[in-house]
């Protein structure tokens, strides 16, 4: 039952496995193809398809985020072999404006509002005008971005620091940041949500819109750490975790899959009790020409499936299952995107080979990170104070 | 007062979650059943140390979720599909993610609830509170600072000697036996004792008669009174502050309405139609408001169009044409006379049409007059 020492886990730079890095580079190269073809033959599609990969890397980033602050507000010390991990994926956040640039190019492919003749005719969306034009949504992206970005790099440098110097105050400090990060982020995000996936169907809100994005992104970002964590557990990068690290992440999991549920039927019951037609008919899109199915489709594979295979405590604790279901969970949330931002392009029912392309990219970005930052930092923050009850924490 | 013959088992005591689980373990592997470990709080890994098999309260809670489930759903639909079937927000009377929250509820509250009494009475054998180890000086350490194990004599590896011997030997302390209660042996349940059924009735009625009480009678006291109770006068209700008695008073005398003009041709339609005349122009807006008021209160009798054939024809004298060159030539001003005061069978609608939209109605009888007997010219 003892953990391991300190002293046991102190080789900490590591390095993928050459077959993975390759995977990588070609899941990158794939993925990078099919977005310029793509781009070359309908660019319109492409775009759309771009919105779900760019909101995918802004939720694995920005909710990686979110849970190192969550684990530094609420001191958490169960978390702390595995932060780095997390800490890790957060990473991608100064990268995903990257893959909006294609995005920007292309905005009046699939904004409406972008269209200046479109707005003039339509008295709601010259209403909503002052906030929904292009110099002001380029401005926040940047701004959004900009500020995660510098939160992020402030985050990890404190807390790379911390591996040599073991100095405490990092960690008081971190805190901090994170009191402040917090509520930034609430606003922030549920802007992104309300930027780039709402306001493709401008003439529909729904208040709950930016919770519905947050619940999908704490839960891509706990996923995506799971699999990672459990991967590296396998491989030896990470000290021997007990099974209640791996049951608090199964935990987490679940809880979030519940959380999603949640938070969807909620949006969906308010908006179908009080049955007003500005606000049924972004559900009627969603439960007509085909993509009822894909509507059925998701909730099985985002709640159902997910829900009855992390019910069991053991399941919890097993790393295959983790494993199966963190991915499983990244594509549902892949999918969960996907019904959020496709009906607006096509009103029947399409699934092609850009859709099976675009996830690549993703893949292949977040693998290129983790290899990139494994050889550059420690796997472990060895020099958080916490680190040992961590090893030895215990449900 | 405790039996001081046969014990009910040796317990000892140890300083460290470690030795417990250290303890239990040893404990298993002679193979002893019968025993259990008494700790301030939960220690984890303990029940693996044990060997306890899976909790079963799982079950229940499935068993009692389900129950919550099926029974709130059926509930609903039986209310909204058989009992009182009712169109609300015009949805279909089984519209079931309305059910979704109270389901979901129901089903947590069952499943909660449920197993933790049947938990209570299945394995604690509620109401039988009593229990050996209560009031004892072992129960009283391993509820503040020591961990405590008791193995109980009627396991069938049970050795008093042998017994003392391994706890020494895992590090246990005060190791003592533990006696019966006097009066009280343990383990019958005590579910169907009638003091216990005496109890738990009088709780019932008091529950019920209090819960009666508050809603019946606190909720109307002062200050919970909802404002119920005030110092004023409801319509029809009579008051002895007045000498006749009577609560509501008539207006005085010389009173007008908002907005009440008085009619200054009563009794008089030819000077009507001599001096009235339309005050609204014949827009779109004022015809189309009346073809409202004509269709709510005219076309009952007198049809649809003004033809006089409404469906109470036969049943009724028939309501005369409103195409008729009598009505054609009226001015406007005869036609709101009769609309005001009445002609013949017909009553007067002064009371119910407001004074703007009779003129509304004349309009459109005009509309109605012209489209049958149209010109030629209106035809090109």
């Amino acid at each position: 039952m003892s953990a391991p020492e300190l002293t046991t886990i102190q080789p900490l730079k590591k390095e993928l496995p050459g077959a993975v890095r390759r995977l990588a580079w070609m899941f990158l190269g794939l993925g990078a193809l099919v977005m310029m073809l793509a781009y070359g033959m309908d660019a319109q599609r492409s775009a759309y398809n771009n919105i779900i990969l760019f909101l995918f890397l802004a939720s694995i980033g920005g909710g990686s985020i979110f849970l190192v602050a969550i684990e530094y507000i609420g001191g958490a010390v169960w978390s702390v072999p595995i932060r780095r991990v997390t800490e890790f994926l957060g990473g991608i956040t100064p990268v995903v404006p990257v893959v909006a640039v294609p995005l920007l190019l292309n905005l009046h492919d699939v904004f409406h509002w972008t269209h200046p003749e479109a707005v003039q005719a339509d008295p709601v969306l010259a209403g909503k005008s002052p906030y929904l034009n292009v110099s002001f949504f380029v401005f926040r992206f940047l701004a959004i971005f900009a500020l995660w970005s510098l939160f992020y790099l402030f985050f990890f440098r404190n807390s790379t620091r911390q591996d040599l110097s073991r100095n405490q105050r990092l960690t008081t400090r971190n805190i901090r940041l994170a009191a402040i990060f917090l509520p930034v982020f609430a606003v922030t995000l549920t802007l992104t949500a309300v930027d780039w996936a709402m306001s493709l169907e401008p003439h529909w809100y729904s208040t709950i819109f930016g919770v519905y994005y947050f619940s999908g992104t704490v839960l891509a970002a706990v996923a995506a750490t799971t699999y990672v964590v459990v991967k590296f557990q396998e491989k030896g990068f990470l000290p021997n975790l007990a099974r209640d690290h791996l049951y608090s992440l199964g935990a987490l999991l679940f809880a979030f899959v519940n959380f999603w549920a949640y938070i969807a039927f909620s949006q969906f019951l308010l908006i179908w009790y009080a049955n007003l037609p500005e606000e049924t008919y972004w559900f009627m899109a969603r439960w007509q020409g085909g993509w009822e199915y894909f509507s059925v489709l998701l909730i099985v594979v985002h709640f159902a499936v997910p829900y009855f295979a992390l019910l069991a405590q053991d399941a919890k604790m097993n790393p295959r299952r983790l494993k199966l279901m963190a991915l499983w969970i990244l594509a549902a949330h892949m999918l969960d995107l996907y019904w959020l931002v496709m009906p607006n392009y096509s009103e029947t029912f399409v699934f092609g080979w850009m859709e099976i392309g675009y996830p690549f990219l993703a893949a292949g970005m977040i693998m290129i990170l983790l290899s990139y930052m494994l050889r550059r930092y420690n796997v472990v923050p060895v020099g958080d104070p916490k680190l040992q009850r961590g090893l030895e924490f215990r449900l | 007062m405790k039996r001081q013959d046969t014990p009910y088992g040796i317990t000892a005591l140890f300083e460290s979650p470690d030795q417990i689980i250290h303890a239990a373990e040893e404990v298993v592997r002679k193979g002893f059943t019968r025993f259990d470990v008494n700790t301030p709080y939960p220690v984890h890994g303990m029940d693996g140390a044990m060997k306890l098999k899976p909790s079963r309260v799982g079950f229940f809670a499935l068993a009692f979720g389900l129950l919550g489930a099926i029974s709130s759903v059926g509930f609903m639909t039986w209310v909204t599909l058989v009992d009182y079937p009712l169109v609300i927000g015009g949805k279909p009377c089984w519209s079931w993610p309305a059910f979704v929250p109270v389901a979901f509820e129901i089903t947590v509250l069952l499943a909660s609830v449920l197993s933790v009494l049947s938990m209570i009475v299945v394995y604690f054998k509620f109401p039988n509170v009593s229990h050996p180890l209560h009031d004892t000086d072992y129960m009283k350490r391993v509820s503040s600072d020591r961990f405590g194990i008791c193995i109980q004599a009627d396991d069938p590896h049970f050795d008093e000697a042998q017994v003392r011997q391994l706890l020494k030997g895992v590090g246990g302390e005060e190791i003592r036996p533990v006696f019966f209660e006097e009066e009280e042996p343990a383990g019958a349940p005590k579910l169907f004792d009638p003091r216990f059924l005496g109890v738990l009735l009088l709780t019932a009625v008091a529950t019920a008669g209090i819960t009666y009480f508050s809603f019946n009678v606190v909720l109307y006291w002062e200050p919970f009174s909802w404002m119920s109770e005030q110092a004023r006068l409801n319509a029809q209700e009579p008051s002895s502050l007045f000498p006749n008695g009577v609560g509501m008073r008539p207006p005085v005398k010389g009173t007008v309405a908002r907005g009440f003009v008085p009619y200054a041709f009563a009794g008089r339609p030819e000077d009507a139609g001599k001096y009235l005349r339309n005050p609204l122009l014949p827009t779109e807006d004022v015809v189309q408001r009346g073809r409202k008021r004509y269709l709510t209160f005219c076309s009952p009798c007198h049809g649809n169009f003004g033809q006089g054939n409404s469906r109470l024809q036969g049943q009724f004298p028939n309501p005369p044409t409103l195409h008729s060159d009598k009505v054609r030539d009226w001015p406007d001003g005869n036609v709101y006379h009769v609309i005001t005061e009445g002609q013949n069978v017909m009553p007067g609608y002064g009371s119910q049409i407001s004074r703007e939209d009779r003129w509304a109605i004349i309009h459109y009888i005009r509309v109605l007059q012209r489209a049958h007997n149209a010109k030629e010219s209106d035809l090109k």
